[in-house]
């Protein structure tokens, strides 16, 4: 778990509160359909493949892969300073859902369209922001 | 039955001055737009009975939202039969397009369209200190909450990971997108209230300082402030106007078929733009041969590269290779492209002023920088990241 700098947060509802603190043991969190096995994001009451109502929260392992990738270099908001790194990751368990993140604990030249990630978390009052670090990296720390 | 797009023309144009930082209320900018498209068409505030903005007053959005519907009925004193305002359209030009439907139901002969913007005042009063940042504070949600916390604040950044992503899969290179504000600038430099009009080369353009990469600031328009108007009459009515005849509608595309998202669909392409191209075609016999202009969405250089290729002008993936040395959508290539500047370097009009530049085009009434040859048909859109539209436009 890495250190916060003060971010705008999240509002958290009744609807978004477990993806939003889901990262309070370590582990990432998605809605899944249990009729057709389909993950939702972001949460939703009803299974956009099989329009299913029948909805559980389900850990899934946190690796990734990098879609795509932007290095930021505007400064946006005085507390987020530039240059980051801001990329969609698609989650193992299913491609086609995806976040917006940070790619952290990656050397701007090591960014690879591709590259296996897994999911830290940055503890924020009470949200833990899902973030993305190298896989292997990580594994070697 | 004979389609819709037939039953209205546009028969007004407006505009404001437009510029960066003009210290002017919004309304005023609304009001001289206005008043100049009506007597442009040559009609009184008597004989509009219509009205559609976008995206309407929205609180909390700052120089996005320059006046609302209500607000200008009122200024007026209008009695439209019909009105409408909304953010969540078929794009900017969606509320054109609900103006044809208005004509086309028979509730309107003649309906004032209008779009505001005063990004670049409003951002100049609140560095001073004149007004207060009314969006900070509060938590986020209605989907900004999935971005803002990681510094994702600008569409710069969603764009730019499109874009990147884009060329690696399909090997575009930065000088081929790169065409796209160099062409925009070159056309700029013929249009008087372009805001950038000084020349630039593609070493300023790869040189510029980035903003979100592969993004530059020259990828990126212009906030500026300004006003746009229009008016829309039936047919019918179009006799009654100033010039006896207006810029006829031949198709519009406005489906959406996408997520509605910035990350959960295809990351090849921004979303809106697939449905509304697809369809567009599906409401003409023409083709994207047949086009004599296209005035497309340049909010960002990669939201046109989209619409190219969404709309067929050249093949899945190709649009590299099309833009390659600029040649094919210069003022006298096979495809004129965003011939006043575009947003990128005429101001950002938020998808009326490709609007208002296919209409001057198709009068005939654009100066020095009239394309020659008398062109007969355009192709316009609005969008991209968020639901867009597509509009054929054919000469009087």
């Amino acid at each position: 778990m890495s250190k916060s700098i003060k971010r705008p947060l999240p509002l958290l509802t009744e609807e978004n509160r477990f993806f939003w603190t889901s990262g309070a043991d370590g582990k990432l969190r998605f809605l899944q359909c249990t009729a057709c096995g389909n993950y939702v994001h972001p949460p939703s009451p009803v299974c956009d493949k099989c329009l299913s109502l029948q909805l559980e929260v389900v850990p899934v392992s946190g690796r990734a892969k990098l879609a795509a990738v932007t290095v930021n270099h505007q400064m946006w908001m005085p507390m987020i300073e530039p240059p980051y790194v801001v990329g969609i990751v698609e989650l193992e368990e299913q491609e086609s859902i995806r976040l917006t993140t940070n790619i952290i604990k990656c050397k701007e030249n090591e960014l690879e369209i591709g590259m296996p990630l897994e999911v830290e978390f940055e503890e924020c009052e009470d949200v833990f922001l899902p973030m993305f670090a190298p896989a292997a990296q990580k594994s070697k720390s | 039955m004979e389609k819709f797009e037939y039953k209205s023309a546009v028969t007004g144009l407006g505009m404001s001055e437009v510029g960066r930082r003009l210290m002017r209320d919004p309304m005023a900018l609304t009001v001289d737009a206005c008043l100049a498209a009506m007597e442009d068409a040559g009609l009184t505030r008597e004989d509009v009975d219509g009205v559609c903005t976008y995206p309407g007053n929205v609180p909390g959005a700052g120089g996005f939202s320059g006046a609302g519907a209500h607000d200008l009925i009122d200024v007026l004193r209008l009695r439209p039969n019909y009105h409408n305002s909304g953010l969540e359209q078929a794009g900017q030009l969606g509320s054109i397009v609900t103006a044809m439907m208005a004509v086309a139901a028979g509730l309107c002969r003649h309906v004032l369209c209008f779009r505001t913007v005063w990004e670049a005042t409003y951002v100049q009063l609140q560095r001073t200190g004149k007004i207060r940042y009314s969006g900070g504070g509060g938590r986020l949600s209605g989907g900004m909450e999935y971005r803002i916390p990681y510094g994702a604040a600008s569409a710069a950044n969603w764009i730019g990971m499109f874009c990147s992503r884009y060329m690696h899969d399909y090997g575009m290179t930065k000088e081929q997108l790169g065409q796209i504000p160099l062409n925009g600038r070159r056309n700029a430099a013929l249009n008087p209230y372009a805001v950038y009009r000084e020349p630039m080369s593609m070493e300023d353009y790869l040189s510029a300082r980035v903003v979100s990469s592969p993004l530059g600031l020259f990828d990126c328009d212009v906030p500026c402030d300004a006003s746009v108007a229009f008016i829309i009459s039936h047919v019918d009515a179009v006799k009654d106007c100033r010039r006896g005849c207006g810029v006829g509608f031949e198709a519009i595309g406005t489906a959406n078929t996408e997520r509605v998202s910035w990350d959960q669909g295809d990351l090849h392409y921004l979303s809106g733009i697939d449905g509304a191209a697809k369809m567009l075609w599906t409401r003409t016999d023409l083709k994207p041969e047949h086009m004599d202009m296209a005035q497309l969405y340049d909010g960002f250089s990669f939201n046109t590269v989209c619409w190219l290729e969404k709309l067929g002008f050249c093949d899945v993936g190709e649009a590299g290779a099309f833009l390659e040395g600029g040649q094919r959508i210069a003022r006298d290539g096979e495809l004129p492209l965003n011939t006043n500047g575009g947003q990128l370097s005429g101001g950002r009009l938020h998808g009326y002023g490709f609007l208002h530049e296919a209409c001057v085009q198709l009068l005939g009434e654009g100066g020095e920088r009239q394309l020659p040859n008398g062109p007969r048909t355009a192709v316009i859109s609005s969008g991209g990241g968020v639901p867009g539209s597509a509009l054929i436009l054919t000469a009087p």
